[in-house]
């Protein structure tokens, strides 16, 4: 489902970090379009550079050369309280490791965000899209993995963001789990037309996408669209 | 083994701002233990020393006149080692340059060699010849504060003739460590001194050849005072004898070791209140360590370190900042306790302050510290012994939160979420969010105290000159006269009012308990003088019957409608049985007033006085000053403008001192409480907050976060504050007061407030500070790695 004008479109970007003495070249020039209600996942083994990219395109670190933007904002040049809104306004984030806030419970840590964005989701109903209307007054300590990720997806489209980052949303789950998650992420995609970028080593995921793109040693290895976009229950790893 | 030392040294590298903090305040514990138990012992050793090497007496006698002849039979009285007869006079002084007249008590030297007792220690010039008449020895503080050096001349009203005398030396002795007119608490060295004459030249004038007006006791080794005060008692009283004493009520000697035993309790109190929050402070850091690095722990383990050397490691870490702490502290202190040593040696006239840096002292405020850390940072310690290595490498599981009581009442739902966060962490931890409160407490209580010394000590001078003690010039006749004298007084230039005043030196009966003082009478309706309770204001003298100082009727186990026996030293003699009238609380000295008829009447004399309150008009003054001077029957004029600016100096002296060291440890522990908390919550909240920059929380909205939970501490610590400092306050009012004066335990509103602001001001600089670390919080990498 593309549209006329890419929302991401990075062009030939670069970043290099120091490591002590060693300079990382974790980015070597890499291009990318991502379009309005895309589903993305960039595939690569660890060090491919796919989370960079990642950090990139949500302002949490900006490139050391090249051109990348979000429809207007300008992601090159960071500057704090442009990357602060950008990130308040348009993205949501999901991580392998949850970082929920252990001391609020599963709808106040929805509501934490909801309350920042300018035209949040009632938490409840961010809740009941990733199915934990029964567990809302739960604390992280009292929840699963797979629900405490689920609490973390509820969280990232409370802001109804435009776009929803995912940094290896199931690496730390079962396969059973991580297919739920998934389940949501998808619906997410389908039913609000979240643009979804995905980052994963675990190809098996790559099916759900309408695009993948595949990342090694820095750049981007190949692109390939699905002709079809396989239902989570399909997959299996 | 040596690995793990390089482990300890960086991870003390790593956390230098903490352990910087902790280092900081065990070095204050240590330096104010160090410096005020140095202090103490130094002011301990130069008073024992003295007393020795320069004969302190043990007994004391003054009288109208004896035959030296008697001074056999007093050397004769068992206990008694050494008896020395002297001469004294209280005389009025004309020192150049200095327009009021000055007081001094005149003291003889003998003329056949040293005094045997009481010896003179010379700062500069000589003692004065044998016989040489116009000769005199000038105190210290007088010589000081009037510029005097040997050479110099000033004169002296002795026998009621004026009498040209050189200063050959200026000197002191044990009885004159403190110089205070005899009956006087507050010093004034500009006005009043002490000159030390030939004996010989002395008698002539006074008309005491071949007898005596002052005897000097030394006891036996082991020999107890009583027998020889009552074996005094009864060979001077025929001679006017006014009643003997031990050295406790010799006024120098109870100044001094009062001083002493203050000190002690300033060397105990303040370093474990300081102590206490450094210790706690480790004990956070430490528990963080330990709990941050559980799984190094388990690695350890699993590597073959046994329990021993992992609990060493982390003991290790407390001791090095412990040790550190101390080491600076010892140093400091013996620096500081050298320069409060010479503020005690400005104040009191000791020939030299003994002071030395004892390494025992040093390492009794070290192990002290030591102690208190270990036993701070046990549990941790422990905890880090306990963990089983399978699942110390586990990563922690999540903290487990639950709604607080606030929340179950149903009050949570008022606060956003941020606050909800705040509100469990300090419900997850509440010892830990307590002990900070108190230690904010702390912070608050000791700028309370300092603020308190200055207030009372300003109270008690406004008390003391603006409400008891009005008059511009007190006149003291050398023996109770007629009224007369006071009719003559009047009438002299520059005289606006005169009120008569009788002393009469008594000793008060009730039961066994004794005391001794001078009965004061004063005129119905005095207006310059007058008897003013802290709380009711002025209190009429009755017309019959004793009004004492609440401190004297506790002393003396008695209360309004009691009777006390009354014995006069004077005169007569006379005894009688009074009933106590009224209770005062008052500020200065141990009073017993009288209405002065009544006074008189009990005594068994006339309408006497023993001088007399003057109001003076200012622009006569000089005049008067002269008047004054020419008239015999004045021993002594004591200027009340001059005495409170000399009280004054003193305090603004020692106070600057106190308050400025006391609020500097406020804002350390303030500081320190603040920037470890803050740094702590950075540390075990790296990740959440993290996560919140990532979710789009500027910068500032986490900032507002991270230092709710302080900003709730530093609230609750301050009204704990209030209380705490309240009861140091009153402690310190208790241990501080004694007979000669007693600051009121008054906590103001303006008091409280400004403890706050300082402790707050503080709290805030470093919570504005702590905004800088978010700065560098790297999101990405935060969130990538499990802890």
């Amino acid at each position: 489902m593309p549209a006329t004008m890419p929302a991401f479109e990075a062009v030939g970007i670069t970043k290099v970090y120091r490591m002590g003495e060693v300079e990382v070249h974790a980015l070597r020039g890499v291009s990318l379009k991502i379009w309005d209600g895309e589903f993305v996942v960039i595939l690569g083994p660890s060090g491919s550079g796919k989370s960079t990219l990642l950090n990139v395109l949500g302002g949490l670190d900006a490139p050391s050369g090249g051109v990348v933007r979000y429809r207007e904002h300008d992601l090159a040049h960071p500057d704090e309280r442009a990357l602060t809104a950008y990130r308040r306004e348009h993205v949501g984030f999901v991580f392998q490791f949850y970082n929920l806030v252990p001391s609020l419970t599963a709808r106040e840590n929805v509501a934490l965000a909801a309350e920042i964005a300018p035209r949040p989701l009632p938490a409840e109903d961010a809740l009941a899209r990733v199915g934990l209307s029964h567990r809302m007054d739960h604390f992280p300590s009292q929840l699963s993995g797979g629900e405490q990720q689920r609490v973390a997806i509820a969280r990232a489209i409370a802001k109804r963001p435009d776009v929803l980052l995912c940094d290896e949303p199931t690496g730390a789950l079962d396969a059973a789990t991580g297919r739920s998650v998934l389940e949501v992420l998808d619906q997410v995609n389908r039913e609000l037309g979240t643009t979804v970028a995905v980052i994963t080593h675990n190809a098996s995921i790559a099916d759900l996408a309408d695009r993948v793109v595949r990342m090694a040693d820095g750049l981007i290895a190949r692109e390939t669209r699905n002709e079809r976009r396989a239902s989570p229950a399909e997959i299996s790893w | 083994m040596r690995t793990l030392s390089r482990k300890l040294g960086r991870e003390l590298f790593r956390m230098r701002g903490q352990g910087m903090a902790i280092v900081a305040l065990v070095a204050c514990a240590v330096a104010t233990f160090v410096s005020s138990v140095s202090t103490w012992r130094a002011l301990q050793r130069t008073q024992d020393a003295l007393y020795e090497s320069h004969r302190f007496p043990h007994v004391f006698a003054e009288l109208k006149r004896a035959p030296e002849a008697l001074a056999t039979r007093i050397a004769a009285l068992p206990g008694v080692s050494v008896a020395e007869t002297r001469v004294m006079s209280e005389v009025l002084l004309d020192v150049p340059g200095l327009p009021e007249p000055a007081s001094a008590l005149l003291r003889s030297v003998p003329d056949d060699g040293e005094p045997r007792l009481d010896r003179l220690h010379i700062r500069e010039g000589r003692s004065v010849a044998p016989g040489k008449a116009d000769e005199a020895v000038v105190s210290e503080s007088f010589a000081r504060a009037n510029g005097l050096r040997p050479g110099d001349r000033i004169s002296a009203v002795i026998g009621g003739r004026w009498k040209a005398l050189q200063v050959v030396g200026v000197g002191g002795t044990p009885e004159q460590v403190f110089t205070v007119r005899a009956g006087g608490i507050l010093n004034d060295d500009l006005h009043y001194g002490v000159l030390w004459m030939s004996r010989q030249s002395m008698a002539a004038a006074l008309d005491l050849a071949g007898a005596f007006n002052s005897v000097a006791v030394r006891l036996a080794p082991g020999a107890p005072d009583a027998p020889v005060i009552a074996g005094l008692d009864r060979l001077l009283s025929p001679y006017g004898g006014r009643g003997a004493y031990g050295r406790e009520l010799q006024t120098s000697h109870r100044l001094v070791t009062d001083e002493i035993a203050q000190m002690r309790v300033m060397a105990t109190t303040v370093p474990v209140v300081i102590l206490g929050v450094a210790v706690f402070l480790l004990s956070l850091v430490l528990s963080r360590l330990v709990a941050t690095q559980r799984m190094q722990i388990g690695t350890l383990k699993a590597l073959g370190y046994g329990n021993g050397a992992i609990g060493r490691h982390y003991a290790a870490l407390a001791l090095v900042l412990v040790v550190a702490g101390a080491t600076v502290g010892a140093a400091a202190g013996y620096w500081m306790g050298d320069g409060l040593s010479a503020v005690y040696a400005r104040y009191y006239r000791f020939p030299v302050i003994l002071y030395e840096a004892e390494p025992a002292v040093a390492l009794g405020g070290g192990l002290l510290a030591v102690a208190a850390a270990l036993a701070a940072v046990s549990g941790a310690v422990r905890r880090s012994v306990r963990l089983a290595p399978a699942e110390a490498m586990r990563p922690e599981p999540p903290p487990t939160y639950r709604p607080t009581w606030v929340e179950r009442i149903g009050l949570g739902r008022l606060l956003p979420p941020t606050g909800r966060m705040v509100l469990r962490d300090l419900g997850r931890r509440p010892l830990r969010a307590a002990l900070s409160a108190v230690g904010i407490g702390a912070a608050v209580a000791c700028t309370m105290v300092a603020a308190f010394m200055g207030d009372a000590s300003w109270t008690l001078v406004d008390q003391e000159f603006g409400k008891v003690a009005r008059e511009d010039v007190a006149v003291h006749f050398t023996q109770a006269l007629t009224t007369g004298a006071v009719r003559e007084l009047r009438a002299l230039p520059g005289v606006l009012e005169a009120e008569a005043f009788r002393t009469a030196p008594a000793t008060l009966e009730s039961g066994q308990r004794t005391y001794r003082t001078a009965v004061l009478g004063l005129d119905p309706g005095a207006r310059l003088h007058r008897v003013v309770d802290v709380l009711r204001g002025n209190v009429e003298v009755p017309r019959s019957g004793l009004v004492l100082s609440r401190t004297l009727a506790e002393r003396l186990q008695v209360r309004p409608g009691d009777t006390v026996r009354l014995e006069f030293m004077e005169g007569a003699r006379r005894a009688a049985d009074v009933p106590v009238v009224g209770l005062v609380d008052d500020l200065v000295g141990v009073q017993a007033v009288m209405d002065r008829e009544a006074l008189n009447r009990t005594a068994g004399d006339g309408p006497l006085a023993s001088g007399a309150f003057l109001g003076v008009d200012p622009a006569s003054t000089d005049e008067l000053n002269l008047h004054l001077r020419r008239m015999p029957k004045v021993a002594a004029v004591v200027l009340a403008d001059a005495t409170r600016r000399s009280v004054e100096r003193m305090l603004e002296d020692s106070l600057l001192w106190f308050t400025s060291l006391l609020t500097f440890f406020s804002i350390l522990i303030a500081v320190g409480v603040v920037y470890n908390g803050a740094r702590l919550a950075l540390a075990e909240r790296e990740r959440e907050l993290a996560t919140l920059r990532v979710i789009g929380f500027t910068q500032g909205e986490v900032w507002r976060i991270s230092i709710g939970e302080l900003c709730v501490q530093v609230l609750a610590g301050a009204p704990l504050g209030w209380l705490l400092g309240w009861g140091f306050v009153e402690l310190t009012a208790a241990a501080t007061a004694s007979d000669l004066m007693r600051l009121p335990a008054v906590v103001t509103p303006a008091n409280a407030a400004g403890a706050t602001a300082v402790v707050v001001l503080a709290a805030a600089a470093v919570a504005l500070w702590s905004r800088r670390w978010l700065g560098r919080l790297d999101l990405v990498s935060v969130l990538k790695a499990k802890e």
